[in-house]
């Protein structure tokens, strides 16, 4: 008997007449001791079957129309609080995506971690305290048993997202379900915590059941995968055999779906179009009652760059380097000290109703589809206001056409443009919000993480997006990401950030093929050699 | 002609029509305001039409001599005096509205003394000068009103300014503005009301204008704070980057944010509004004597304790009043609520 079987479970979510079919008849089993990973996109039904097994749904809205969760041949659906609280963090333990919401900010890592002991297991004190520091030393926090008092904010992310993992194995579950649980680390961090997830799964012997996205860490960590989309179970299988022989086309699809390709080649005898030097963005740290400024936080120190029409520079780093900062500043979007050039005009110097002008031939994409286009606005609305700015006079029907050749251009159905927002999904944001950047004509386009939101298999038609429209118009592009795959696939050049400074910079393909610094080999080991470790020599079978 | 809904408004009246509690306190309050804003035409003491020898005559709009009705004074014709009454009658006839009395009529042939109980005649009873208690309800709910939602608007555009202003530029305006805001939320109001009602003669507008000095304060912080996040919003950048000007940024994209917080508190300072005019009419600071005020005839309610229809009038109609403002603004609340979800 599997230690864990889920047996054509449904769940709809009922919002007054409309029902939502999240999960459709899926069947799963987990055997002692196995990694499964369940894989699918936002919207996939993933993170609804894992809750649904420790009945955490919003229940009077969710229901479940069929199925049965058997936990050592235990019922599960429809199982009385009591029986449920006894599994829940006890026999079944979950960590979730983000380690800054899922931490009670109010409280010492001592006590939330004891928390789980004082309730299952009824623990003293003195034992639950020992136990706790034995965790920290588990989880690989040795640094942390000299500060049990501290608080999550002075945690980083990767230590907050251990102390999870600690909360999770306290009582040494038989099942782990883990929901994206490096989704929102750097990288590097990435890394070490599924190497971490691995080797506890190993010494203590539990289920795990991994909830993600990301393919390439699938490829590593898990025995068996099932693979979701839209609420259903398109396959499940074994990992070597899933990565090998994929059978279903939407698998294909996905497996298919990484950003590949290379830059295009461009004009090197071109004058830069975009030049910055010694660029530096410093925030004030006032303290006292005067608000004195004692210290400066440098979030960009001292950068130089230089873009050329049709080339693209990517800028590489963890979150906290600056990278985005450094974009904003170039745009003069916040105050910088340090020359900036735009197709040889000072504006570093200019006041800002004189760059005004400049706007159009300048633009920026945003990380977020769901935060960078307004909520209230159609979309002709959207795409039309920078047009409102630069090009007063065309009339309605002018600018009508241009936005309907945009959106065709950018692979959008113009008949979609008096729609809201809301109702597409987030690659088609993506893509509105490149045409609300490409109606201007622009010819410099800053890229803030602009597919970091959004699927795989989106990635992939975006990068491909900007490297047609890039090609067609001559457009210098500065690729702002921390996903070092992107980058490879569309950068000439590239900068590494870290805390504000170059770490290194130069030739695209010499920095991959031959970083020098040791930083830029941490990183680009951290985010591509997962799949290299994968690839042929499957640890996890 | 149909207006096209943004989704979100569509979700947010659908939302609000599923508080029925509130939904309907919404159609009584628009009836009850509808019908009090027509007051003249309900009870007054000059009829609606007059039809005399042929002709017709409309006492509420225009004032006539009593020798137009073959009367001997030349002053206005006074309709409820019997001797007009039949001369009119003997040549003609006259509409009355329902109640015959304005707001200061004076029933000057009360059986028993002033305050006089409910009868017949007076519906409600008199107070303690012979006026009728009804038409003054009626109006004096209309001039609450009216007071409450002309300070609310005033008040609300001053807030959303200053609020709007502070949130999105920061810095200096918003320290300044502030500061100012902590210094003058400390001044005693009601103390300084009554202080400056001693000094000038209150009335509807320098009324207004007092009150108004301290009611833009309720909503500055809320709109502040949302122009503050809607300040590092990225659509807000975006808009930035397209060289969009400050005003249209602040107007066409961070305002809406903001009003749906303006709005949903809107009710409730209107509430406020009529219960501070309330109560300064109470103490005698507020509107001219004579006014039809709530707050008057509640102090003559407690003066005239064996007139319990007095204070039971005003007590009911206050209550209704408020409580209607108070459920409809609970639906207003939970119509923005994004997280609301339908019980279905």
């Amino acid at each position: 008997m599997a230690l864990l079987e889920i047996k054509n479970l449904s769940v709809d979510f009922r919002n007054g007449q409309q029902i939502t079919h999240a999960v459709k008849g899926v069947s799963l089993e987990i055997e002692k001791g196995e990694i499964l990973a369940v894989v699918g996109e936002s919207g996939s039904g993933k993170s609804v079957t894992a809750l649904s097994v420790l009945q955490l749904l919003p229940y009077p809205i969710a229901v479940h129309p069929s199925g049965s969760i058997k936990f050592r041949g235990e019922e599960l659906v429809g199982a009385p609080d009591v029986t449920l609280r006894g599994i829940r963090g006890n026999k079944v333990a979950m960590i979730f995506q983000e380690p800054m919401t899922s931490l009670n900010p109010l409280h010492t890592i001592e006590k939330q971690i004891a928390e789980v002991l004082f309730i299952h297991k009824r623990m003293a004190p003195a034992a639950a305290r020992t136990r706790v520091i034995e965790l920290l030393n588990l989880v690989g926090l040795e640094k942390l048993t000299q500060r049990l008092n501290a608080y999550p904010h002075e945690l980083s992310g990767g230590q907050r997202q251990r102390v999870m993992i600690a909360m999770a194995l306290a009582n040494e579950p038989d099942l782990l379900i883990a929901d994206e649980p490096t989704t929102a680390v750097d990288v590097t961090v990435q890394a070490q915590l599924l190497k971490l997830l691995k080797d506890l799964q190993k010494k203590t012997g539990m289920a795990v059941m991994l909830i993600t996205h990301d393919l390439s860490i699938v490829r590593k960590m898990a025995d068996r995968v099932a693979v979701m989309y839209q609420g259903e179970l398109v396959e499940y299988e074994k990992t070597e055999k899933l990565f090998t022989t994929p059978a279903h086309a939407y698998t294909q699809m996905l497996l298919a779906a990484q950003p590949s390709g290379t830059p295009q080649p461009f004009d090197k005898k071109l004058p830069a179009i975009f030049h910055a030097e010694q660029l530096k963005v410093h925030f004030p740290i006032k303290a006292g009652i005067f608000h004195r400024t004692v210290d400066y936080v440098k979030a960009v120190d001292g950068i130089d760059i230089d873009i050329r029409p049709g080339q693209t520079v990517g800028v590489v780093g963890e979150s906290g380097s600056g990278k985005t900062t450094l974009g904003l500043a170039l745009l003069r979007l916040i105050q910088s000290q340090g020359v900036i050039r735009f197709d040889g005009k000072p504006l570093d110097t200019m006041a800002a109703n004189d760059i005004r002008p400049f706007r159009k031939d300048m633009q920026i994409v945003f990380q977020d589809p769901y935060g960078s286009l307004s909520p209230r606005l159609s979309v002709v609305q959207i795409i039309e206001e920078g047009l409102l700015v630069h090009y007063t006079g065309l009339s309605a029907a002018e600018r009508e056409k241009m936005v309907i050749d945009v959106m065709k251009e950018v692979g959008l159905d113009p008949a979609t443009r008096n729609r809201y927002p809301h109702e597409f999904s987030g690659g088609q944001r993506q893509r509105i919000a490149i045409a609300r950047a490409m109606v201007l004509n622009p010819k410099f386009v800053i890229l803030d993480e602009p597919t970091s939101a959004l699927d795989m298999s989106v990635q992939a038609q975006i990068i491909d997006l900007l490297r047609n429209l890039q090609q067609k118009h001559n457009l210098a592009y500065m690729f702002i990401s921390h996903d070092l795959r992107v980058i490879r696939a569309i950068s000439h050049q590239v900068i590494v950030m870290k805390n504000g400074k170059v770490v290194e910079s130069g030739d695209a393909k010499q920095i991959f093929d031959n970083p020098r610094e040791a930083y830029t080999k941490t990183l680009i080991a951290a985010a591509l050699n997962i799949e290299v470790a994968g690839n042929g020599n499957n640890h996890a079978a | 002609m149909t207006i096209k809904l943004s989704p979100i408004a569509e979700r947010r009246i659908l939302q609000f029509k599923r508080n029925r509690r509130g939904y309907w306190s919404m159609w009584i309050f628009v009836g009850l305001f509808l019908f009090s804003l027509f007051a003249e035409m309900i009870a007054n003491d000059k009829p609606i039409v007059v039809q005399y020898q042929g002709s017709f005559y409309f006492p509420i709009v225009q004032s006539y001599p009593e020798t137009a009705f073959g009367g001997e004074f030349e002053t206005q014709a006074d309709y409820r005096d019997p001797v007009v009454k039949k001369l009119i009658e003997d040549k003609g006839w006259m509409l009355w509205p329902p109640v015959h009395y304005s707001y200061q009529t004076i029933n000057y042939n009360l059986d028993v003394p002033a305050p006089a109980p409910p009868s017949s005649e007076n519906l409600l009873g008199t107070d303690d000068q012979g006026r009728d208690v009804l038409a003054r309800l009626i109006y004096g709910f209309r001039i609450s009103i009216l007071f409450g939602l002309t300070l609310t608007v005033l008040g609300s555009i001053g807030g959303v300014a200053v609020g709007a202003a502070g949130g999105y530029f920061g810095g200096m305006v918003d320290l300044l503005s502030q500061r100012f805001i902590e210094i003058w939320s400390g001044m005693p109001v009601f103390f300084l009301l009554i202080i400056m009602s001693s000094v000038i003669t209150p009335g509807f507008f320098t009324l207004l204008l007092l009150m108004l000095l301290f009611s833009w304060m309720h909503l500055v912080d809320v709109v502040r704070a949302e122009f503050l996040k809607a300040r590092n919003l990225d659509y807000i950048r975006a808009a930035k980057a397209l060289g969009v000007s400050t005003p249209v940024i602040m107007f066409k994209h961070a305002l809406p944010n903001a009003m749906v917080a303006t709005l949903s508190m809107m009710p409730f300072v209107l509430t406020g509004s009529i219960t501070t005019l309330t109560g300064l009419d109470f103490l005698g600071f507020g509107l001219p004597p004579g006014s039809p005020s709530l707050g008057e005839l509640l102090s003559q309610g407690k003066n005239n304790l064996q007139a319990p229809w007095l204070g039971i009038a005003a007590f009911l109609s206050l209550a209704v009043m408020l409580s209607l403002l108070t459920f409809i603004g609970e639906a207003v609340r939970d119509a923005f609520d994004p997280r609301k979800i339908f019980k279905g």
